[in-house]
């Protein structure tokens, strides 16, 4: 398939330069709001959203902002992005935002932001680095729902939230996996990412 | 003994890499060599040490709804933590800023040392994780949230500390191709993390 070179910055961070697991940015949040499918689409649905404006924003911004402060102006606008999606999530979503508690906060910290808005959005003009946002956006979003799918599913058997695992299932002895939902297997999880990806890409 | 309880747990039980997956980009990045990964724990540790019990201060009396009250009857009723984040995020690139150049002027061999990372601290999760979670737990003194800040730290060291050791000792293993490198780490700290929960459930 042949991907015309304005619409790059969007596809590559899909696979090939994906921002978790070849990038290897922005792995706090991917692994500690993947227990459960929901949350993990709310976040990545918040992590797109802030890192497509704050790029947007900063590169308008990119030649008058000094080089020497730059760090601390990132973190600012990135600041006030988070404030509003977190005063939205806790207006409409009040349920998930209580689960995701302070990993919204966290998206200001979240190495992806910073990484694109040092490597893309300081030295690209608006509408790449608005294209590179959304892109880094799904890219972390599609390891997420991957990490997200199975440890639900083999943790508690269910999707969603809905049940999926039928019920003679557990009548013949089959049992969820505790563990699943544990921390650890969420890095072990994301190792079976990487593991695949190297092994298609080589 | 409260104090030690949290001291204990923060270290072991509720440990900023193993139990939330905070500062796992510096984590994962500067944990080659058990030098410098010994002195990023370091720095991150005093980072926390300093900045738990000023963000304490700036939470309790300006933050929480109705802590203006000692500016004056009439701003009893403001509820300014909607600032929190901003706010937080400030002082902590402040403070590692001032940290920065106090290291620079004292102690040029370890400002040397750290290099770049340095800078780096302000973003680093664990640190804004620590003053979110303080913010939560709603502690009561600021005692209380800098040895929070104090366990936290020494846990994010030890577990640094402990990865950097065992990737030095990988070069010299043979480990599957498609794994090497970041693969293989994720699975040690995960490792890492199954024993650590043997921990859960120590109460002092």
């Amino acid at each position: 398939m042949k991907i015309s070179k304005s619409l790059l910055p969007l596809v590559t961070p899909l696979s090939k330069d994906n921002p978790v697991i070849v990038q290897v940015l922005g792995i706090c949040s991917a692994l500690a709001v993947t227990a459960k499918l929901e949350p993990a689409i709310v976040m990545t649905i918040s992590v797109t959203a802030v890192l497509a404006l704050a790029n947007v924003i900063i590169s308008a911004l990119r030649n008058t902002i000094p080089t020497s402060i730059r760090i601390i102006v990132q973190l600012v606008v990135v600041a006030a992005l988070v404030v509003v999606v977190d005063q939205v999530l806790k207006a409409f979503a009040y349920d998930v935002s209580k689960q995701l508690s302070v990993f919204i906060g966290l998206i200001i910290t979240n190495c992806i932001i910073m990484g694109r808005l040092e490597a893309f959005a300081l030295n690209n003009r608006p509408w790449p680095a608005f294209l590179d946002g959304i892109g880094n956006g799904l890219g972390y979003g599609i390891i997420l729902v991957i990490v997200a799918f199975f440890r639900e599913l083999l943790g508690s058997g269910t999707l969603l939230g809905c049940q999926v695992i039928p019920q003679w299932c557990y009548e013949h002895g089959y049992a969820n996996c505790g563990l699943m939902i544990l921390p650890p297997m969420a890095l072990i999880t994301v190792a079976c990412i990487i593991w695949v990806h190297n092994r298609k890409a080589s | 003994m409260e104090n030690l309880n949290l001291f204990i747990r923060s270290i072991f039980i509720d440990n900023m890499i193993f139990a939330y997956f905070l500062g796992m980009c510096s984590f994962l990045a500067v944990s080659k060599n058990v030098k410098t990964a010994f002195g990023l724990g370091v720095a991150v540790t005093f980072v926390l040490i300093v900045s738990l019990p000023i963000c304490w201060a700036i939470n309790h009396f300006i933050l929480v709804p109705g802590a203006l009250t000692w500016l004056g009857e009439e701003y009893a009723d403001a509820d300014l933590s909607f600032l929190g984040l901003i706010m937080f995020i400030s002082v902590i690139a402040a403070l590692v800023q001032i940290l920065e150049m106090a290291i620079e002027k004292f102690t040029p061999a370890l400002y040397n040392a750290l290099g770049i990372f340095l800078p780096l601290i302000a973003v680093n999760c664990a640190i804004l994780g620590a003053v979110l979670f303080m913010q939560q737990r709603d502690f009561d003194n600021a005692w209380t949230a800098t040895v929070y800040g104090a366990g936290s730290g020494i846990g994010w060291l030890l577990a640094i500390t402990c990865l950097a050791a065992i990737r030095q000792r990988l070069t010299v293993s043979a480990v599957p191709a498609p794994l090497r490198g970041i693969g293989i780490s994720f699975i040690i700290t995960g490792l890492m993390g199954i024993a650590f929960m043997s921990f859960l459930g120590i109460k002092i």
